[in-house]
């Protein structure tokens, strides 16, 4: 079987401020034989614009995000939530396209389509696990990113108590309703406390950033980590924080 | 049509609520408590269906095919009604519906009506209503009748004093009733409530009632409830008065074998609610001689014309939605302003108020993260979070050229062109060139609202694309 | 000025002027579902909710309703016309709705005794519907005991099936346990305004 071609879609949060998830999924998919492509003129999903209530916006960046990613066998995010946005609103917003259907979010991908769940990652620390609400409730990506988990040699995994329950990120709700999603923000930083893990992982820096800046502000030396960057880590290119 | 009371007059916007709300500790242990109790819950009694999808699907297309015909499904219950010796009345709004259970309880003779807990007659505030032309409306669903007695507002649909703890209720009940509860055991505080109402109850001969389910094609009327109290309002007195919303109907008698499945389940967590009572038209010698059916519009049309949201109009009303919210969890029902709270009041109250340019109704869609938890437990698959961003727009459309609106077409903008987006980027960062003061508060980049309990995230030296290309390209 | 139910109507069909197509309402859900032994799971299921529940031959049955009636002291029975005669049990007074009962002497009844129309064993519910052995609804609402006799070949495994069974138009009750209110922190208490004690006799024939 040739080597799939994957369409990168960074997406723009990461592109712009974690560029070190971008590149773990880039490596991550190289290790495991595929031929990785990062389309120059990809921007962003439009969700943003799409759940504050700015359709023709979102329908643009739908429209582009199709002419973008058109040709590849898959297109791999590292998000639930941007790849919910492409395969489930995108068809909505610009009717249906190849790009859309064949979008997937990174676990599906490495245990959907690629059919591993040892990616033969090393990552010698005790995390916890929160499963990002589009990823779970839009995408259904299950205990997908769990099996992965369990599978990197040295990781340490601790069940998050109430783990379905939203960060209270929500893209504006974080702003519009700062003071509710502060009262969510804070549950969930209760309960990753809880745990006793050096490392949260999800599989959205979207609310990464948020859980992330939270604990970062109480100085509770929980590291926020993205799936792909524990997945990517190996004995001998072992993941390292970003300066 | 006037202001709908769905929504209470003088409301602030949902976020400024919502801080009010945040800052009773006491009132978010009480929420936190009561909903994850149902929650765990609810997920059992669901779990021990096999068939739970297949219900959910069949419950979501019966929904659909009432409110598609649903001028025909009303028609027929009418015939049927009134076959069956009830009479049946028309009311577009709050204001008529109010009027004419006001004139059936004068005709009755009577100056006090008992009352089954009913959504419909609190939407339209018939309580006060009744009370402004001088008969009294006593409330005997015990959560009612503690917000009655507690001169509170609900914050539930189910449980509209969810948001009172045992201690507060027995204060209430020590406060208002003659017999004072015995402690603050639920079973006291429940056995207050049995002898609060008793003679109420024995010597009523006006009743009034909400309706969960009107069978189209038999006339039958479905009222679901636990304490006995429904019952007793439908059975002992002369009269009695029905307040229906005219999307409360399935076409068939075969059609509640589903929804008697999803309802409990979905509410009270129960594989079946204490009592069920059917009842079609007027039956000699058994139960109320004088059936009187109200069908209320009073905004549900105008929700019915919105292909998007009209979905709500599926709602049976089980609060399954409130209960997993985490945005209800922590503010509690009152901060929607609404007798309809949460997930399904964030697109209903706005629907039945029928005008964006209202702020308070406007800022109910924007009260969810979006987690989608309450599409999840649904009974009737109401894409709730599809509705939400549905309405954002027309509150968007509606708000016309504002700071926000400025920004997200510049943001899009950019977001168009990878080359302007790349330059955005480097520019310090993407966030930082579009708010340089924060000015574009609605964004989820630095901004004050973001800072006051996060920190920001450095950007770092160079982003992603200008690594590709700088190693790839 | 139109009619406030012309109005309606007509709202509605504008509103409906897409007529959205609907199609056939998917029935893929259980028309009955394969429970073991009826009897006894609704016995366990009706006593899930706290009710009493007492299996026994048809024969006994006019024997457990004198000893239940006993063992509460309930001496002023309230019955429907049509009770038959060997449950109206020696050691309680009769009180049977011919002529109608007063909502009074309803009330100062030690319980009421019925039939019911049927069962639904998953999940733990008689359904009366004012037929045989059931009177009208005041009966078995207003007495603080209901004793409920269900014959065995009266129970069904599921709502579909029971549903099936009723007649809509004649005024039906689904009875669940004794009364009981959730309305105090979600949580199920029995005893409210209903029959606070239901005790059910399960004749096995
Ligand atoms: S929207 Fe759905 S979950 Fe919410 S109350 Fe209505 S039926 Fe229940």
């Amino acid at each position: 079987m040739p080597a799939p071609r994957v369409g990168l879609f960074a997406t723009c949060l990461t592109d712009t401020f974690y560029p070190s998830t971008a590149r773990a999924v880039l490596r991550l998919l190289e290790r495991l034989g595929c031929d990785v492509d990062f389309p120059m003129d990809q921007t962003c999903c439009g969700q943003m614009h799409y759940n504050t209530g700015y359709r023709e916006e979102a329908r643009s960046l739908a429209s582009k995000y199709a002419g973008v990613f058109a040709g590849y066998d898959a297109i791999v995010a590292p998000s639930g939530s941007c790849g919910g946005m492409v395969r489930e609103i995108h068809p909505e917003l610009h009717g249906s396209s190849d790009a859309f259907a064949r979008t997937y979010e990174l676990s599906e991908f490495l245990v959907d389509v690629l059919g591993v769940t040892d990616v033969g990652a090393y990552f010698p620390h005790r995390v916890t696990y929160h499963p990002t609400c589009h990823s779970l409730r839009m995408l259904g990506v299950g205990d997908k990113p769990l099996q992965l988990l369990r599978s990197v040699r040295g990781l340490d995994l601790v069940e998050l108590p109430e783990a379905e329950t939203c960060c209270g990120f929500g893209g504006t709700f974080a702003v519009k309703n700062a003071d509710t999603s502060t009262a969510m923000l804070g549950d969930k930083m209760r309960c990753v406390l809880n745990t006793g893990a050096e490392v949260l992982c999800a599989g959205d820096n979207s609310c990464l950033m948020h859980i992330g800046g939270g604990l970062s502000r109480l100085r509770t030396g929980v590291r926020t980590v993205h799936l792909a960057e524990i997945l990517a880590s190996t004995e001998e290119e072992p993941w390292a924080a970003t300066p | 049509m006037g202001s709908n009371p769905v929504t209470w007059l003088g409301s602030p916007v949902f976020p400024k609520a919502a801080k009010a709300a945040l800052a009773d500790t006491q009132l978010r242990r009480n929420l936190r408590k009561a909903t994850h109790t149902i929650r765990d819950k609810r997920a059992k009694a669901v779990a021990e269906l096999p068939d739970w999808e297949q219900l959910r699907r069949a419950g979501e297309a019966i929904k659909d095919d009432v409110l598609s015909n649903l001028d025909t499904y009303l028609e027929r219950i009418e015939a049927a009604v009134t076959a069956r010796g009830g009479i049946v009345h028309w009311a577009l709004d709050a204001h008529e519906a109010n009027e004419i259970v006001l004139r059936l309880a004068r005709e009755a003779g009577t100056d006090e009506v008992v009352k089954v807990k009913s959504m419909a007659t609190a939407e339209i505030g018939l309580n006060e209503a009744l009370e402004a032309g001088g008969i009294r409306a006593v409330e005997t669903d015990l959560a009612e009748l503690i917000v009655q007695l507690g001169n509170d507002r609900p914050s539930h649909i189910l449980v509209p004093a969810i948001h009172r703890n045992r201690s507060e209720i027995k204060e209430i009940f020590q406060r208002e009733m003659a017999e004072k509860p015995a402690s603050d055991e639920p079973r006291d505080l429940a056995e207050a409530a049995r002898r609060h109402l008793r003679r109420k109850f024995l010597l009523a001969r006006v009743a009034v009632s909400g309706a969960n389910f009107g069978v189209a094609d038999t006339g039958s009327i479905v009222v679901v409830e636990s304490e006995g109290n429904g019952r007793m309002c439908l059975t002992l007195p002369e009269v009695l008065i029905t307040v229906m919303g005219i999307e409360k109907l399935v076409p068939t008698w075969r059609d509640l074998e589903v929804f008697l499945q999803l309802l409990p389940r979905s509410s009270t967590a129960e594989r079946m609610n204490p009592y069920t009572s059917v009842w079609t038209g007027v039956t000699p010698g058994d139960g109320p001689q004088q059936f009187h059916l109200v069908l209320l519009d009073n905004g549900r049309t105008d929700a019915l014309a919105d292909r998007v949201g009209r979905q709500a109009l599926r709602c049976i009303r089980c609060s399954a939605c409130l209960n997993v919210c985490p945005v209800y969890e922590r503010t509690g029902g009152q901060a929607y302003g609404s007798v309809y709270p949460g997930p399904i009041g964030a697109i209903l109250s706005p629907q039945l108020v029928n005008d964006m340019h209202d702020k308070q109704a406007a800022s109910l869609p924007y009260a969810s993260s979006l987690c989608g938890a309450c599409y999840e437990v649904c009974p009737v698959r109401i894409n709730i979070p599809e509705v939400l961003v549905h309405l954002r727009a027309e509150a968007v459309e509606a708000k016309g050229r504002t700071p926000e609106s400025v920004g997200m077409a510049a943001l899009g903008w950019i977001f168009n062109d990878a080359r302007r987006y790349e330059n955005a980027q480097k520019v310090g960062s993407l966030a930082r060139h579009l708010a340089p003061s924060g000015r574009i508060s609605s964004l989820p980049w630095p901004g004050s609202k973001w800072t006051s309990a996060r920190d920001v995230p450095t950007p770092p030296a160079e982003s992603f694309r200008t690594w590709w290309r700088k190693n790839r390209g | 000025m139109a009619d406030t139910r012309s109005v309606v109507l007509g709202r509605i069909r504008r509103a409906l002027a897409d007529r959205p197509s609907v199609e056939a309402i998917p029935r893929d859900y259980d028309l009955s579902r394969p429970l073991g032994d009826l009897v006894e799971l609704a016995a366990e299921r009706i006593a899930d909710y706290r009710a009493e529940v007492h299996q026994v031959a048809s024969a006994d049955v006019p024997a457990k309703i004198a000893s239940l009636l006993a063992a509460r002291g309930a001496t002023r029975m309230v019955g429907p016309v049509d009770l038959p005669s060997s449950w109206r049990v020696d050691g309680a007074e009769w009180l049977i709705d011919s002529p109608s009962l007063s909502i009074d002497q309803l009330d100062g009844a030690d319980g009421v005794l019925t039939g019911c129309a049927v069962a639904i064993a998953e999940t733990g519910t008689l359904v009366l519907d004012g037929g045989e052995a059931q009177g009208r609804r005041a009966l078995t609402l207003v007495p603080d005991y209901h004793l409920c006799v269900v014959r065995t070949d009266q129970i069904v495994g599921i709502v579909p099936e029971a549903l099936a069974r009723l007649e809509p138009t004649r005024p039906l009750t689904f009875i669940s346990g004794p009364s009981a209110t959730s309305d105090i922190e979600l949580d199920r208490v029995e005893g409210v305004h209903g029959p606070r004690t239901l005790h059910v006799i399960i004749a096995v024939t």
